[in-house]
């Protein structure tokens, strides 16, 4: 389950041009948007592409959005249940 | 007509050199990507979002920072740029994606006229955008519509030029313009200085 | 400081290859926007306005060989030749050209149609339209995200205001592209039905294509009616690249700019012709700068529901309508709009309405925080 997560870090350090983390900044139940990592709404999409072309999840609603990324925690846990790759 | 604008300051980014007036600042051996990462920690700038820019928006980025270092910009500071290649390299690149997976975050880059509001970002400057093509640096064009911003009270500052990134090669100049400074702001300086280590 | 007129346009669209075509349609309220099928699209489609490339050539043919030119080009060398066949006697050496296109012939990267590499060069677009007509002067190409059709006309003005040339031609255009389409597509802004302007529904643009041509001069027209551009401001919002400012502070910036230019307020606006794409998020913002602008009870609407979001031609196509407008005045309806989806009131034109009108507003904001509003007067010939 720890792997998820920490594949997770990596993705997002890597899709989102976050050079200045290492995965060990970032914290399970850090914000990922607003103070924590500062993500933005171009980032969000980003996610959105990350969901479905690694782990299969098509968002039927972007806003859903709002609730998915709002840590690492979260998302892993959306991922874990939802996830056909 | 003209009310005595200066060339207050300019900078210049080519062949892997930073050129802050004729003062070279920063040089490297690396290619583009790593040029513009060097140059970034050289500068010392503390700015997360320039790892998500493409190159045309980083050498905005790095251009503007030498440009503005020590000095206080008006938020009504106008941005005039121009180059031939407009963001054909981020197109490639979108383009590419098209036929896998499109990223929004390259999508987003695949306009000139970005990097002004990558600047207008950075620097808070609510103030006049205009992005030019054409096919060689038109020193004309840019003093003109700079001294019709200037005179019209559009703007109390502009900066302007060329920034073009094509090919996978980048050439950057560009100026600050105001009524501070010594060189006077004319068609004829703006072409020697674009022209200046242009050889 | 000189004034500039609008003389002649000439407009190139899915809903005809004239101007009174185009006001007949939108009198009518008859949408270019079409189902088109592709495959990149779970419905297996998209709206849009698109030009049929039978219907282009055609007319076309009569002025230059279909194959020679790209889709674009073709588009604005029909609304260019329109204005010049109007205006025979127009010295070319003295007649600036200035461009407006976002993407130019951005089709070109998928598949080159026989065409060089370098034809996807926006320069490269400019030196045909420059050579076909034989202009003398390099042409001004602006491009500058979605306020390029209307940046242009500013262009023309500061110039002309300051003797740099007496009269332009400004032609702006851009296709419906996949190489947009998908990206709107991954940006999630693109409508699965018709576009619908600040209504409650809205949910993204339709994209359109266009291309549209415009006579602009320091003389105005003896024995008539004529439209100057009185006011003009651009301002950056310098928050964010791909969404607006949620206070609109640019474009607020700019219609008070633009105000104060034409010395005027915003109570004597009778009209404004709004962006109004239909993203959730440009039309709240519109509604924002309109309503700090005071200008919530003055009749609005977008023609994105006719036209779909035609990019760098956009802000000149709808700037030759508002001309009409005027001239004809006439308020054109805001096609698609059902209830008001915006926090702040506005006053959407529903039905084709007759009114004197005098001043115009128009506004228009584009990716890159880029704002700009315009403001258009018509003197009456005495």
């Amino acid at each position: 389950m720890s792997d998820l997560r920490t594949e997770l870090k990596q993705s997002i350090i890597e899709q989102l041009n976050l050079e200045e983390f290492e995965v060990e900044d970032i914290a399970n139940d850090d914000a990922l948007f607003g103070d924590g990592l500062g993500l933005d709404s171009i980032d969000a999409l980003e996610l959105i592409v990350l969901l479905e072309k690694d782990y299969g999840i098509k968002l039927t609603e972007p806003e859903q959005g709002k609730e998915i990324f709002i840590s690492i925690d979260k998302m892993a846990e959306y991922i874990e249940a939802h996830r056909t790759k | 007509m003209s009310e005595g604008y200066k060339i207050s300051d300019f900078v210049r980014i080519r062949n892997q050199r930073i050129f802050h007036g004729n003062k070279q600042v920063f040089s490297s051996e690396k290619p583009t990507q790593g040029f513009l990462k060097e140059s970034y920690k050289f500068l010392n700038i503390s700015y997360p979002k320039f790892h998500k820019m493409d190159a045309l928006c980083k050498l905005g980025i790095l251009a503007t920072e030498v440009l503005f270092k020590n000095r206080e910009i008006p938020a009504d500071t106008a941005l005039v740029f121009s180059n031939s290649a407009s963001s054909l390299e981020s197109d490639k690149q979108h383009r590419i994606l098209m036929e896998a997976t499109v990223s929004p975050a390259v999508f987003v880059y695949t306009l000139p006229n970005i990097v002004l509001g990558e600047i207008s970002i950075k620097y808070k400057l609510q103030s006049e955008n205009a992005f030019f093509i054409s096919n060689r640096f038109d020193a004309r064009l840019l003093t003109d519509y700079s001294e019709i911003l200037l005179d019209s009270l559009k703007a109390s500052a502009v900066v302007c030029g060329w920034i073009e990134w094509k090919n996978a090669e980048y050439d950057v100049f560009l100026c600050l313009i105001s009524k501070e400074g010594r060189l006077s702001f004319s068609e004829e300086n703006l072409e020697e200085l674009y022209h200046f280590e242009n050889e | 400081m000189k004034k500039m007129y609008l003389l002649d346009d000439a407009i190139i669209s899915p809903l005809g290859f004239s101007v009174s075509d185009n006001l007949t349609a939108i009198r009518n309220k008859v949408s270019g926007l079409k189902f088109h099928e592709n495959m990149r699209f779970g419905s297996g489609g998209f709206y849009a306005g698109i030009i049929e490339k039978e219907i282009l050539n055609q007319p076309f043919s009569k002025i230059g060989t279909p194959e020679n030119f790209t889709k674009l080009e073709k588009m604005m060398l029909l609304a260019v030749h329109e204005i010049l066949s109007k205006n025979p006697d127009l010295d070319r050496s003295t007649t600036s050209l200035i461009i407006s296109t976002t993407k130019g012939n951005i089709d070109l990267l998928q598949e080159n149609k026989g065409f060089p590499e370098k034809r996807v060069y926006l320069a490269e677009l400019g030196k045909v339209i420059k050579d076909f007509f034989r202009f003398k002067s390099e042409p001004i190409l602006v491009s500058n995200a979605c306020v390029s059709g209307g940046l242009a006309i500013a262009i023309a003005k500061r110039f002309i205001s300051a003797g740099k040339f007496e009269q332009s031609i400004i032609v702006g255009g851009d296709l419906v592209s996949d190489f947009v389409a998908s990206g709107f597509q991954s940006f999630q802004a693109l409508s699965d039905s018709p576009c619908k302007p600040f209504s409650k529904n809205r949910n993204g643009i339709s994209l359109g294509e266009a291309a549209s041509a415009l006579l602009v001069s320091s003389e105005k027209r003896i024995n008539t009616n004529n439209i100057s551009l009185i006011g003009d401001a651009s301002s950056n919002d310098a928050s964010h690249i791909s969404a607006p400012s949620r206070t609109a502070v640019g474009l607020y910036k700019s219609i008070q700019n633009a105000l104060k230019e034409a010395q005027i307020t915003s109570e004597d606006i009778q009209y404004v012709s709004a962006h109004g794409t239909a993203t959730v998020f440009n039309d709240e913002m519109e509604a924002i700068a309109l309503n700090r602008a005071g200008l919530e009870a003055v009749p609005v609407n977008s023609f994105k529901g006719y036209y779909g979001h035609t990019l760098g031609a956009s802000a000149l196509l709808e700037s030759i309508l508002t001309k009409h407008s005027l001239l004809n005045n006439e308020l054109y309806p805001s096609l698609n709009f059902d209830k008001i989806g915006v926090s702040k009131p506005l006053n959407l034109i529903k039905n084709f309405e007759s009114i004197p009108l005098k001043y115009a507003l128009k506004t228009a904001s584009g990716f890159g925080g880029c704002n700009l509003a315009m403001v258009f007067k018509k003197e009456e010939d005495e």
